[in-house]
């Protein structure tokens, strides 16, 4: 199969979405900070969303599903960077850090 | 097979960029030490991943996602690193070396089975497509078919801004 056709089959775009879910889930599990974990977050988002757009632009009957739950996913995920942001700006006005390992306080 | 001197070729080839800009982008966001700089490599894979939607016959949701994401999100985690300074210098070299091996390999572990999962299964194609997806067909259906999804989208948003403000306000006299 030639390199520059690449754009035109599912596959291509399956396996970008594999790799932004991987990468996401790699700085989810290695970043110490909160932020640098919404950031990996918002990867995951993004790599569930091109699995949606190359499914409903190859495969689905109705091509506008798969742009719609799109939206929905960005809608979502707006919320949850909003409130995800919040959360930690109260956290480091308490802890005055947002290092997930100064945060801890019940040490078992 | 394709030449690169046509304009499928020269597609092809915008094709590759987009698709490098996505995973540098990527790899930046989540390996640089300094949160900043993470975040540009947000934005940027994020733009590569306008471009995928392009090519996936979406110029509206490339649109949005340059909006929402790029212009609004990234944005927004800009400001939050201003607000609560991370004091990303003094993290250089405290990740432990078990800690990286085991993300790599959770995270390379997961991408290689989806990924072959994903190349090898024979995906049935729709024997029929009811309209073309255009942005008319997408206002439509949002209408119609998904608009309790719509509203139940709009009440989370605007809950979500009144409990980032309550969480965000909260303490701040003290």
């Amino acid at each position: 199969m030639n390199v520059l056709d690449l754009g035109n089959s599912m596959e291509t775009y399956l396996v970008i979405a594999a790799l932004l879910f991987g990468m996401g889930i790699y700085g989810l599990l290695n970043r110490r900070t909160m932020i640098g974990m919404l950031i990996s977050a918002e990867l995951i988002l993004s790599g569930a969303s091109i699995n949606f757009m190359a499914f409903g632009h190859f495969l689905a009957p109705d091509p506008t599903t798969g742009q719609i739950f799109t939206l929905f996913i960005m809608g979502i995920a707006a919320a949850e960077a909003a409130i995800a942001l919040s959360i930690i700006i109260a956290v480091y006005r308490n802890f005055k850090s947002i290092d997930t390992e100064d945060v801890v306080e019940l040490q078992g | 097979m394709v030449s690169l001197f046509t304009a499928e070729g020269l597609t092809g080839l915008v094709f590759l960029f987009i698709v490098a800009v996505t995973v540098v982008g990527g790899i930046i966001a989540t390996s640089s030490v300094r949160l900043p700089r993470a975040v540009s490599g947000l934005a940027m894979c994020l733009i590569g991943v306008a471009g995928l939607y392009y090519f996936l016959n979406s110029p509206f949701l490339a649109a949005m996602e340059m909006l929402i994401y790029v212009g609004a999100v990234c944005v927004t985690i800009v400001f939050a690193i201003m607000l609560a300074d991370p004091g990303a210098e003094k993290k250089v070299g405290r990740q432990g070396a078990i800690s990286t091996v085991v993300s790599v390999s959770v995270g390379g572990l997961l991408f290689w089975g989806l990924a072959i999962l994903g190349t090898t299964t024979m995906w049935p194609a729709a024997a029929v497509k009811v309209n073309e997806g255009s942005i008319p067909e997408i206002g439509k259906s949002l209408l119609t078919t998904y608009s309790m999804v719509f509203e139940l989208v709009s009440v989370v948003l605007l809950l979500a801004i009144i409990g980032a403000l309550v969480l965000a306000r909260k303490g701040r006299e003290v």
